[in-house]
């Protein structure tokens, strides 16, 4: 199969059991959401997928390769990556360094010694394609520090696709970004490229519903079920379980 | 503008320093010597973010490589800086590749257990190292096969500080390059450098290796112009004194590390010289007043000269 396949991925930590028995498939294309109350392991699963966790059981396909094996910085270069929950970018560096690192990575120049970071014609053609695509042209030479958390958000989503993932999994990209700053995401979510396989997990219900197709709900580690965002409002068990008893409109 | 002014500035200095204090060549000499081994630090500390209290272990590896490979194989200076590099390099890979797996406090116990490993095996193993007595005998032929080393120090000042402009140079285009851009990213977020697909434990490695190598040259640098090996190259004091050095410049600059190392330097001799036994309240006031006013050291003291008198105009 094309792209990710997770077949009864568990994790525990001690006798605490915080993944449980998970299938999820994400296709080239796919827009799905994860969602879940607080402490639904929504997190850890995305931490299992990037290898920042090893699994207790289960496998992990990319491609059909099992690449459960795999560090962190494997899966990146097999075409996995992932936004932080909370911003985590190179705050003394400016958006075009931020920009630049990942992709001297990715081209394999970043262990290189004796010319300029800046110096690579097709590495710069690339930092100014994404400054240009998330219009951070005014904000280019300014350290990420100086910015506001909703351009940092943006900087975070540029820098992971300076990786040209496949599977691009966002956590919670709107978490902490002020309300009259949301759109510039939800901009951003839907600008993706269409062949793009992306997994959102996200508190923000309206962000949510704008842009998945598919819905999958995580209770206590366990899927609770799966479905379009109307199916999803629709289900008395997870209108009760997460949403309040209150549906989306 | 600073990073491109100073070391030119710096260089200038030294040179003025040389003609303004003629008899005290040595101790100027020793102060270049000093910057190359907190040079090092700086690669490693500064740009890398490796808390380490050890650097003194290569430093020592290298001025004993160069003195046992001046006595025994080739007395030529330059040949004498590749050995001591290269032993200074090989320490801190090995030595690297286990302490870069721990980090914070652990990592720093472990640099200080690796520098006293390698004071201790200097100590016994004195029908080699000379012991306690430090190793003697050190002859070196001139450099180049043109200068020979002056009782007064000439040679050996313009030398150390030939050498040291190399290895400015080189760290310069080093921490320009995509490999000091990643140090930099691993400095401030090794999570992120780890998502952005970087082995950050092997990046971390090849830096403290380079900055063992540095050390390394310092610690022939030594070893040549004094022509004298002691167990102190390995001392806890000088990692101490080489990380207050850099912390008084400021790290992640370069030109932060040779202010630094000069700063203290003379402090420390113009303390020492008026009040042997209480010198270092001397230096002690110093650091404190620094790390409480400049947190980012003296390199900070440009803009923080001109907030203060944007503060007053706009008062």
């Amino acid at each position: 199969m094309q792209g990710l396949e997770v077949r009864g991925l568990s994790k525990k930590f001690g006798g605490l059991t915080v993944s449980e028995n998970i299938d999820f498939d994400l296709k080239p294309g796919d827009r799905k959401a994860l969602i879940g109350p607080n402490g639904a392991g929504k997190s850890t699963f995305s931490n299992l997928v990037t290898g920042i966790l090893p699994p207790s059981s289960g496998t992990i396909r990319f491609d059909g390769v099992d690449i459960g094996k795999l560090n962190e910085a494997q899966r990146v270069k097999r075409g996995i990556a992932k936004t932080f929950q909370i911003t985590t970018l190179f705050r003394d560096l400016t958006v075009r360094e931020n920009l630049r690192l990942p992709i001297l990575e990715r081209q394999g120049r970043g262990f290189a010694m004796f010319r300029r970071a800046d110096g690579n014609g097709e590495t710069e053609a690339e930092v100014a394609a994404l400054i240009d695509a998330f219009a951070l042209e005014p904000l280019a030479d300014k350290r990420v520090a100086d910015l506001a958390y909703g351009q940092q958000r943006l900087v975070e989503l540029a820098l992971t696709l300076a990786l040209k993932p496949r599977v691009l999994i966002l956590d919670e990209p709107a978490a902490g970004v002020p309300s009259s700053e949301t759109h510039l995401i939800v901009q951003a979510i839907e600008a993706l490229p269409p062949d793009l396989a992306v997994l959102i997990i996200e508190h923000d219900m309206d962000l949510v519903f704008r842009v998945a197709a598919q819905i999958v709900v995580l209770v206590q580690g366990r899927i609770l079920t799966e479905g379009t965002p109307q199916e999803i409002a629709a289900n008395a068990q997870v209108r009760d379980l997460y949403l309040g008893g209150h549906g989306h409109d | 503008m600073m990073n491109r002014i100073a070391p030119f500035a710096l260089l200038a200095l030294a040179v003025a320093l040389y003609f303004a204090l003629p008899y005290n060549l040595a101790f100027l000499t020793r102060i270049l010597i000093m910057a190359v081994l907190v040079l090092s630090l700086d690669l490693v500390l500064g740009f890398a973010g490796i808390a380490t209290l050890g650097q003194a272990a290569f430093y020592g590896a290298g001025a004993y490589a160069a003195g046992l490979f001046a006595i025994h194989a080739w007395a030529d200076p330059i040949a004498g800086l590749v050995v001591a590099g290269v032993a200074g390099a090989v320490l801190a890979f090995i030595s690297g590749l286990i302490v870069l797996r721990a980090h914070g406090l652990t990592l720093i116990m472990l640099t200080i257990a690796v520098a006293a490993i390698c004071h201790e095996i200097a100590n016994k193993a004195r029908d080699v190292t000379g012991g306690a007595d430090g190793l003697r005998g050190i002859r070196m032929e001139p450099v180049l096969g043109l200068f020979e080393f002056d009782f007064v120090g000439q040679t050996g000042f313009w030398y150390a500080l030939a050498v040291l402009a190399a290895v400015f140079t080189f760290l310069t285009l080093l921490t320009r390059a995509p490999f000091g851009l990643s140090l930099r990213g691993i400095h401030e977020s090794p999570e992120r450098m780890a998502a952005i697909g970087t082995s950050v434990y092997w990046r971390r490695v090849a830096a403290y290796t380079l900055g063992g190598a540095i050390a390394g040259v310092a610690g022939a640098l030594s070893a040549q112009v004094t022509q004298l090996v002691s167990l102190e190259s390995f001392s806890f004091t000088l990692s101490a004194e080489a990380l207050i050095m850099l912390i008084l410049g400021g790290t992640g600059r370069l030109y932060g590390a040779v202010l630094g190392t000069l700063v203290f330097m003379f402090v420390h001799h113009w303390a020492a010289a008026n009040d042997p036994f209480n010198w270092l309240f001397v230096i002690g006031a110093l650091v404190l007043a620094v790390v409480f006013f400049l947190p980012r050291g003296l390199v900070a003291v440009p803009t923080a000269l001109k907030r203060l008198g944007g503060q007053n105009a706009g008062s």
